[in-house]
Order: C-alpha cells, then structure tokens, then sequence
C-alpha cells in the first residue's frame, strides 16, 4: 500500500487518477446524470441554445444544444461511453498482441526472435493514420473496426518494451534457477518472466489509451468511426465544425473534454514511469 | 551503412505495397462489381473480371499489379477520372512544404522550451511542463477548429481555406507571397503548436538524462558558466536522442499533416488520401498511402544520418542510431 500512497503523492498521478476516473464515473452514470442524448423535442424552439440557458419547455441545457435542438451535456457524456471504451478496448488490443510478439521475440532468439523483431520495426515505420484511413475505407465504418484498426496498429511499442524486458530479465538468477529446478519453457515465461516485465507495459498502455482515445475521436471526425446519430466525441466536434460560428459550444465541450482526458492519462503514465526510474526527475542543477 | 538503410527503406516501401495489395483482396466487395454498377449482368461482371485480370491466380495478379505499380502506373480515380500519379505529383511538394516548415518551426521551439525547463526548473518548469503536456495532448483537427474560430470567424485575420486566394493569380510579386504565407499561417501553427508540445517534453528529459553524466560535473568544476555549461555540454548531447526522435516523429507528423489538411483544404497528400477514403476511391487511396510511406521512410534516413554526422560514436562504428530511450512515444 505504501506504493500506492506514494503514487498519489505526486501532484500529476493524482490529477490523471482524478480526472479519468470522473470521466469514467461520468460515462458510467450518464443516464441519470443526463437526459437522452438523442431526444429532438422541438427543433426550432431548442436548436442552438447557448450554455446555461432553459427551453421553452423549462428543460435546462448545461452546455447548450446542437442544431438538431439536442443536448450537448448529453451526448458529451454518452459520447464519452463510446470514446472512452473504444479507446480502453483498444489499448487492451494492442497490449495483448504487443506483450504476446515481444515475448515470443525474446524468448525464442533464432530465426522467429528476428522475423517478430523485423516485423514490429516494419510496422513501427508505418503512418499509422494512413494506415487506419486505408483500412477504414476497405470496411463498412464501426466502432468494433475502430477497436480492431486502433489496436493492431498500436502493439509495436508494447512489443519493444516486452522484448527488452524478457531479454534482460532472462539472464536473471531466479529465471536460471527457475530453469535449473526443471520449469518447462513456457512455464518460465509465463509465471516467472512476463510477471516481472510488466510494468512498463502499464506506463505504455496509458499513455497509449490517451493517443487511442484522440485517433478514434480522429476517425469519428473524418466520417469513418463511430456513426451518427450515436455520439462520440470524435463525432461531436465534426458536427460541431459546421456551426463554429452561430454555436461554437457544441465543437468546444467535446474537444475540451477530450484534452483533459489525454492530458490526465499522459501524466499518469509520467508519474508512474519517474516512480520505476528515480534516477530522473528534478532540475539541471547548474549553479554551484 | 547508407547502403543498407537504403536498402531496409525500399524494403518497407515493398511491405507497404503488399500489405496493401493482400488488404484490398481481404475487403468486402468485388472491384469489378464496384466498376460495372449495380445493373451489370454477371457476363459484364465476368468481362471486367478478366479485364482486371482478378480471374488469374492471386501470385500472377499481384506480381502484375507490383510491376506496374512500380513503373508509376497507378491508373485513373473512379471519383474524378484524373490519372492518380497526376493528382499526387501536384500535390506532395504542398504536403512537403507544410510538414517540413512545422517540423523546423517546432523542433526549434520545442528545443528552446524544453532547455528553459530543464535548466531554471521551479515554477516555471511546472508551469511549461503543463503547457507543453497540454499541447501534446491536443488533437490537431480539434485545435486547428478552436484556431478557424478565432482567427478566422472572430477576428477576421486570416484565411482558413487552401493555400492561395482565388484572386491569386492576379497578385503580383510581395502580395503574392503574402497571400500565400496569410494561407499558411494557421495549418502551420496547428501542426507547429503540437509538435513543439512533445518536443519539449522530450528535450526536457534527455537534458535531464545527461545532466548527471561525470563530465557534466567536470565542465562544472572546470568553473565553466552556467549557461556554457548548459549549452555546450548538455544541450549538444541531450540532442543526440532529440535527432533521434525525430525520425521516430514523421510519422506521426504525417498523421497530424493528414487531418490538418483535411481541415483547412491544404491540398497535400493528406488531403487527398482523405477525400479518396470518403469517396471509397481505392486506386488514389493506394496510392497515396504508398507515397506516404515512401516520404516517411526517406525521412528516417534523413533522421539517421543527421545522428550519424552528429554523434561521432555512430560515425564511426557504422551502426545506426543509438537505441532511442524506452516508451519516448
């Protein structure tokens, strides 16, 4: 537990710590903290209402309503359901291909160690936009694509890490005495090694959710993610492009919701990665 | 060792090509079907089956299609009927321009951040630290809209749409190139804003890496200035992973080129990769991711032998970049 107290002790893991988990609550509770993200009453009477304002029917609008007289509180936090979850599910992609190829990589040195290790450099070179737009135009768009595409093209970076980790932890005297009592190969790798290569695959996978949650949002933006009328954040700021002028609240909440997000899941992953490498941190102490 | 980083390169490019040939066969949907319309008759289908040669073996077609593919024959697009290799020469050197200003505009200035943080720390460095994680996290295509909103629509200042006025043919000389730079100012500051973000973070740590190293604290106890010190001995080699990372980097710059051209109509490679998603318009879609992955691939050799002339480690031993460190992202 003094691990934990620890983490939380640095300003950035508790604001990351904080704020995802209120958006997560949010995405969680959206039903009863919102109305029907989808409800269309009355459009001319409750089309662009500004924040903070009340329709003719007394409904009140935290964040205003879109052109369609809909809620902008609403689909953000129904919107942050889809978002957040695409982004989870594909993180969880990524870091199972990625720790599966970098422990295959590790542990079987010959040929197969080089064709993985060949193979994860090949796609590390990618654009990986151009890659989704490839693939995104090739299948009917959805969100269980968008899961797919974001995951297989984020595991490069997980599978270096875990590659690095197993060849190094593979040399260590409790992995050679694990060998020397009998343990079979996989064994090894399975309980002794990959336990202890972990944690760097924790730090990647957050500051992986943060840039999967911003390229779905990505995709939804340029039609090819999540479909409308479903919200997504992505979704919310391109139909928010069109009314920039008149209504420039509906594109500002979800992008503003999206960089807190990014911005709490980037510093996680700082705070946690300076705890597993106390040499860093400080200041270039240059004044005798 | 150029030669063999030449040679690695082409072989992405070739990985490219194959992925995306075995892809397009793995989609949903016949080509020919796509071509013929929905009225077709199957003998119309089976005619510009064969036309398309989808009727040989899958080795024949794709050693046809590589072939001709290498050679530049990227045929027309179904959506404007224009040949592709056209479409594209006309538009890589506007995506060349875009990417490469952003990249020295934002290395330079992300150089300059990160060196203000590590060097005064406090304050100061907490208050750049959560500027510069900000832009970072910042999605291009959003901020590029806040930018539009406010530069554009509020103040009235500056164009948001392509990269020369309508009237830019009748400009002459100075105004001309105002036009222009007037139409380059936000996309670019979107591009450079975001980049500039991860720069600083990145210079920040590995001046903080170096900072530690014995010869640092000989150059200190040499009585060398704070400043000399800080520039001469940690900057020069705290940029060593810098240069590093800004191989690794292209590709994402590319990805950011690719929205920020969706948005502001800048007519480079992104934009035309994404109009040709839209209108499902496979051989331009093809295509331009080919000449993305060519661009970015040159960029890394680029980014190699920049760290091969500046560490003379590299240099001499022949063996590419010093391992970059460890989740740099």
């Amino acid at each position: 537990m003094t691990r934990q107290r620890g983490l939380l002790a640095d300003g950035r893991a508790a604001f990351g710590l904080a704020v995802l988990g209120a958006a997560v609550l949010a995405a969680l509770c959206a039903p009863w903290l919102a109305g029907d993200p989808l409800l269309q009453r009355d459009i001319v009477a409750t089309r662009f209402l500004p924040p903070l304002s009340s329709d003719l029917h007394g409904q009140f609008h935290l964040l205003g309503t879109d052109r369609f007289g809909r809620d902008v509180w609403a689909r953000l936090l129904f919107g942050a359901r889809l978002s957040l979850g695409v982004g989870a599910l594909a993180v969880l992609v990524s870091v199972a291909v990625g720790v599966a190829v970098g422990a295959a990589a590790g542990f079987w040195r010959g040929w197969p160690g080089s064709v993985l290790l060949g193979l994860t450099d090949f796609a590390l070179a990618l654009p990986r936009v151009v890659l989704l737009l490839l693939l995104a135009s090739l299948w009917e768009p959805s969100a269980a694509l968008v899961v797919l595409v974001l995951g297989f093209t984020g595991w490069m970076t997980i599978a270096r890490l875990v590659h690095g980790e197993v060849r190094t932890l593979a040399t260590r005297p409790f992995v050679e005495s694990a060998v020397g009592l009998g343990a079979g190969g996989l064994r090894v790798l399975a309980r002794h090694i990959l336990p202890n290569a972990l944690t760097p695959v924790i730090v990647a996978a957050a500051l992986g959710l943060g840039n999967a949650i911003m390229l779905e949002a990505g995709l939804s933006f340029l039609g090819l993610g999540v479909q409308p009328p479903a919200p997504s954040w992505g979704n919310l700021i391109a139909s928010g492009r069109d009314t920039l002028v008149n209504a420039p609240w509906v594109a500002t909440a979800p992008g503003v919701a999206l960089v807190l997000v990014v911005v709490a899941a980037t510093l996680l992953g700082d705070a946690v990665r300076d705890r597993l490498d106390p040499a860093r941190g400080g200041s270039v102490r240059l004044s005798p | 060792m150029l030669l063999r980083r030449g040679v690695t390169g082409i072989a992405v490019v070739l990985g490219v090509l194959t992925l995306m040939f075995f892809l397009l066969r793995l989609a949903p949907g016949d080509p020919a079907r796509l071509l013929v319309g929905p009225a077709a008759t199957p003998e119309q289908v089976a005619e510009q089956r064969r036309a398309l040669g989808l009727d040989r073996p899958a080795a024949e077609q794709y050693a046809v299609w590589l072939g001709r593919f290498v050679q530049g024959d990227w045929g027309t697009s179904i959506a404007t009927g224009r040949p592709v290799r056209a479409m594209l020469a006309e538009a890589w050197p506007a995506t060349i321009r875009l990417v490469g200003l952003s990249l020295v505009l934002s290395y330079l200035l992300g150089i300059a951040v990160g060196v203000v943080q590590a060097t005064r720390g406090g304050g100061l460095d907490t208050a750049l630290s959560v500027l510069s994680v900000t832009l970072f996290a910042l999605p291009g295509y959003w901020l590029g809209l806040m930018l539009v909103m406010l530069f554009t629509y509020r103040a009235g200042l500056l164009p948001s749409f392509g990269a020369a006025g309508l009237d830019a043919d009748f400009l002459t000389g100075w105004e001309r190139v105002a036009d222009r730079l007037r139409h380059l100012a936000l996309p670019l500051a979107t591009l450079t804003l975001i980049g500039a973000g991860g720069t600083a973070r990145y210079v920040r740590g590995a001046m903080l890496d170096v900072a530690g190293a014995p010869f640092v604290a000989i150059a200190r106890a040499k009585g060398l200035s704070p400043t000399a010190v800080a520039l001469r001995h940690v900057l020069r080699n705290a940029l060593i992973p810098v240069l590093t990372l800004l191989g690794l980097s292209l590709p994402a710059l590319f990805s950011g080129a690719v929205f920020i051209e969706a948005i502001f109509a800048w007519p480079g490679v992104g934009r035309v990769l994404v109009e040709a998603v839209q209108a499902r318009d496979y051989p331009v879609v093809m295509a331009a991711t080919a000449v993305s992955a060519t661009l970015v691939v040159l960029g890394n050799l680029l980014a190699e032998l920049l760290v091969a002339w500046a560490d003379p480690r590299v240099r001499d031993a022949g063996l590419g970049a010093p391992p970059a460190r460890a989740w740099s992202g």
